[in-house]
């Protein structure tokens, strides 16, 4: 139960509310309130619904009981634009965008500026303008299309979006995780001065930093319930990590193993692509945990990518156990033992509307066929298995892989590349969006696949987990490997002084490159 | 600026090569022909082109949500054979009966003279698009697929039609196709206006022929403020992303249904005129099966993608063109009408290809899939 003082302060008050799914409990019997002027961090595992939540209060769902109050009167929302109407303003993890459409189109989609009844083109686009400028992001022309923006720039159309709605109550869901570290500070400015507003918002992120930066209080969910609020300061990140988590975890991260002799698997020499990748070269040995760090969109991705036969047009030489590869296809990548884990698993990683078994076997079914035809008893012992392996939690391997959480979505992704026996496994941000009792999970199934021999390359936003994965973490910056990073240098002080390229940063800004 | 109309260009790559194609096509055709840059050379292809390029315009607002209409050939024919009861411009009216197996029905009759006409006209725009929104009603409420839902009100459309015109028949006001088929100077002598069309000031716009300025007009009038509403908005948006289009709060349900009422209402116009050229209403159905597919092959040559969410009804009416200038090609060199569909298809090839030309400049082949 919120308590008294809590509650008639509030601006948002929900009480007894529940929902179901298909007889799956999402919500119990939920009391929640939060108040203008304050960040209010929503704090749980997936699964443990704050999703469902985050929908009831915007109208994308109806609760199955249970009432809500907005600034004192009773309201239920049918659809997510009467919680607009109401203020009540959402900019959620799927981004609402439509990508055929202009920036501009977009972010006044819901009530564009009209003369004469119909759309004023010159209007739209300068309140475009300004609303980008609010954020600070005047670099995004409003006349470009959504599709031909990289990802970080789309969550900063989408979050210019809701600002147009004037909302007083926002709701962030995971709203920074595709975003550049420089737009998060502008977005945390935003943030701040709306909340001077008097403006209530709720903030849901799986970045512990993020949530003890910004928010002034925070509500921990657990299994369909609320567990607990408190005031910041209040509870320690590992009494957090508790609550969330609701069992002991002994070390986040697994051990690092002694470095033995080093046998190696992967070699990079002079790798160059399209002025986004300079001579690059590094070495992964087997049983080796690599980092890709630095700042977002220095070229980390594309590297992952040109290794996994993606790119067109690359130069330099990729040796994988002493034999030079040129990999032209995904397909190609694959039979000489590479696996990726891609940067969207919505899209590239899974195919969502086709089942956990089909995806499972998916990139491996050479290795269960007989001739031409798939042979059902090895299929089904090799998704058994891989279940297994990961710890997926589903109800029935026939079922769609979208009715997973994100975490087990990701796991799924994963066993799909294990079930190919790969030796080279590159990771793009992998633990992106998951919760953190699936994340550790996800450490310390790489540090036992690199025991067993694997080469890893890991692509992480968080300086937090290279530091506690990795064995060694090479920097990018504009293309290039700046510093590779090894044993106590690995710090977060290196590590974000490389990624500023300290020495050489003033030549040009970051992300020049990736314009 | 310069930037912007980088931009703009970029994005109506598909346009841009639609309206090149047409313009080299129909120059050369000119040169080649007898009589090229004359008037009735111009008067002629307008008629030709006119009812394709209302179809085009028609399947491509389906299109552009996402759909595909193929019922609007149907409900092109359908129309045609309602205006061959309703067009006959008898001066004292036309008596309406009907003969349902036998079942006499009365139902009046239909006023004459030019009032007429004109409520005629009404009549049949109103039945096409009343077609149009029985096929979204259907698409949206029945939670149907386009495409199956259209196929079958298309069969429907067209067994109304039968009905109406067991064999070809009816009849057009004489006026009425001389004053619509041919130039603007021949319009206003029918109708008598602009001093039987011989107004000094009209001279120069008299050989302009009817159909390019209904064309321009319907253009203007309808598509235009259609692409600049909420709604026309709206079915860009359902085209590109209906989930998202549904989560930013916008009308998905009546964007579709406008936009399936829109392609009927278009769908109507090209019956309507066909039915005046023709100055007969018949109920073809090769006929209609292939202004379907020729209205699918002009959104393509025009630039919209089969996937929704772009392209413009501006440049399906160029893809029309340029499909039927080719055809306009074998009048001309004397080719044997038979190879006709091979040189539409590998046309229709062609051009899709040169809109694909970018795949060869992606570097990163993951941007294909998106």
């Amino acid at each position: 139960m919120p308590d008294a003082a809590l509650t008639r302060s509030a601006f948002l008050t929900l009480s007894g509310i529940s929902k179901r799914y298909a007889g799956v409990r999402a919500l119990e019997g939920v009391d929640f309130a939060c108040e203008r002027g304050k960040i209010h961090a929503v704090l749980g595992e997936n699964g443990a619904g704050k999703s469902t939540l985050i929908k009831i209060i915007a109208g994308v769902v109806q609760p199955d009981s249970g009432t809500m109050r907005l600034g004192g009167s009773q309201v239920s929302f049918a659809t997510p634009s009467a919680a607009n109407a109401a203020g009540v303003v959402c900019i959620f993890q799927e981004l609402s965008l439509m990508p055929d459409l202009s920036v501009a189109d977009n972010i006044s989609i819901a009530a564009p500026p009209r003369r004469f009844g119909l759309i004023d083109a010159r209007a739209q686009r300068r309140r475009a303008e300004q609303l980008l400028a609010e954020i600070g992001c005047e670099d995004v022309n409003p006349l470009m299309r959504v599709r031909d923006l990289p990802l970080s720039r789309r969550q900063v159309v989408e979050i210019a979006k809701a600002l147009g709605k004037k909302p007083q109550l926002l709701i962030l869901d995971e709203a920074t995780s595709a975003l550049t570290s420089a737009d998060v500070e502008k977005v945390y400015a935003m943030l701040a001065r709306l909340k001077a507003e008097g403006v209530a918002i709720l903030y849901i992120s799986h970045r512990m930093h993020e949530v003890e930066a910004l928010a002034d209080r925070a509500s921990v969910f657990r299994n369909g319930r609320h567990i607990e609020t408190f005031d910041k300061g209040r509870r320690s990140t590992a009494d957090i990590v508790q609550l969330m988590i609701g069992r002991d975890i002994a070390a986040q991260y697994p051990p690092k193993p002694a470095r033995g002799s080093l046998r190696p698997m992967l070699a990079i020499e002079n790798l160059s692509w399209d002025r986004r990748l300079d001579r690059i070269s590094l070495r992964v040995s087997a049983g080796e945990i690599v980092g890709l760090g630095g700042l977002d969109g220095q070229g980390q991705k594309s590297l992952l990518l040109a290794l996994f036969g993606v790119l067109r047009g690359v130069s330099g030489q990729i040796t994988v156990e002493g034999r030079e590869i040129r990999p032209a296809s995904p397909a190609a990548a694959k039979s000489v033992g590479i696996a990726l884990v891609p940067e969207d698993r919505k899209t590239e990683g899974l195919m969502l509307p086709m089942s956990i078994a089909d995806n499972l076997v998916i990139a491996s079914l050479d290795a269960i066929s007989r001739g031409p035809l798939v042979d059902r008893a090895r299929e089904n012992e090799a998704i058994k298995r891989a279940i297994a392996r990961l710890q997926i939690k589903i109800g029935a391997p026939g079922d769609a892989v979208s009715t997973l959480s994100g975490g087990n979505q990701q796991k799924v992704v994963l066993a799909k590349w294990l079930m190919t026996d790969p030796r080279i496994i590159l990771l793009n941000d992998p633990t992106r969006g998951i919760d953190v009792g699936t994340k550790q999970e996800l450490y310390r199934l790489m540090r036992e696949l690199a025991d067993q021999g694997a080469a890893i390359l890991f692509y992480s936003t968080d300086y937090d987990e290279l530091i506690g994965c990795c064995d060694r973490v090479a920097i990018m910056y504009d293309g290039r490997i700046v510093r590779e990073l090894e044993g106590d240098e690995l710090t977060e002080t290196n590590i974000i002084a490389s990624a500023l390229n300290i020495d050489a940063a003033t030549a040009d800004a970051p992300g020049a490159a990736h314009a | 600026m310069l930037d912007d109309i980088a931009i703009r260009l970029r994005q109506n790559i598909g346009i841009v090569t639609a309206v090149l194609l047409f313009s080299i096509l129909y120059l050369l055709y000119n040169f080649a022909h007898p009589r090229g840059f004359s008037s009735a050379v111009l008067v002629q292809n307008g008629d030709e082109i006119f009812a394709l390029a209302m179809l085009a315009m028609a399947q491509t607002v389906p299109v552009l949500a996402s759909g595909l209409d193929l019922s609007v050939g149907a409900v092109m024919t359908m129309v045609g054979c309602f205006a061959s009861y309703l067009l006959t411009g008898a001066a004292d009216g036309t008596p309406l009966h009907l003969d349902i197996f036998g079942l006499q029905l009365g139902l009046g009759s239909f006023p004459g003279g030019v009032s007429g006409i004109l409520l005629g006209i009404v009549v049949c725009l109103a039945t096409g698009t009343l077609a149009g929104f029985i096929n979204g009603c259907i698409v949206v409420y029945g939670r149907i697929q386009p495409i199956i839902a259209t196929l079958a009100t298309g069969a429907v459309y067209i067994g109304i039609a039968l009905f109406l015109r067991p064999t070809p028949g009816g009849k057009i006001d004489e006026d009425l196709n001389w004053a619509m088929t041919n130039s603007l100077g021949d319009f206003a002598a029918t109708v008598h206006i602009f001093d039987d069309g011989a107004a000094s000031w009209f001279a120069p716009v008299a050989w302009i022929p009817v159909p390019f300025v209904l064309l321009i007009l319907i253009a203007l009038l309808v598509w235009v403020p259609f692409r600049r509403s909420v709604l026309g908005r709206a079915v860009y948006a359902v085209g590109s992303a209906e989930g998202a289009a549904y989560m930013s709060g916008l009308p998905i349900d009546r964007a579709k249904i406008a936009a399936f009422t829109l392609a009927g209402f278009f769908a109507g116009c090209g019956g309507l005129f066909l039915a005046i050229q023709t100055s007969s209403g018949n109920a073809d159905i090769p006929q209609a099966g292939a202004y379907t597919l020729n209205s699918i092959a002009s959104v393509v040559i025009g630039g919209t993608s089969l996937l929704g969410g772009t392209g413009s009804a501006i440049g399906s009416i160029f893809g029309a063109m340029v499909l039927r200038v080719i055809s306009f090609f074998f009048r001309i060199f004397d080719i044997a009408p038979l190879l006709q569909p091979l040189f539409e298809g590998l046309i229709l090839l062609a051009a899709v290809s040169i809109g694909a030309l970018g795949v060869l400049r992606v570097k990163n082949t993951l941007e294909l899939f998106r």
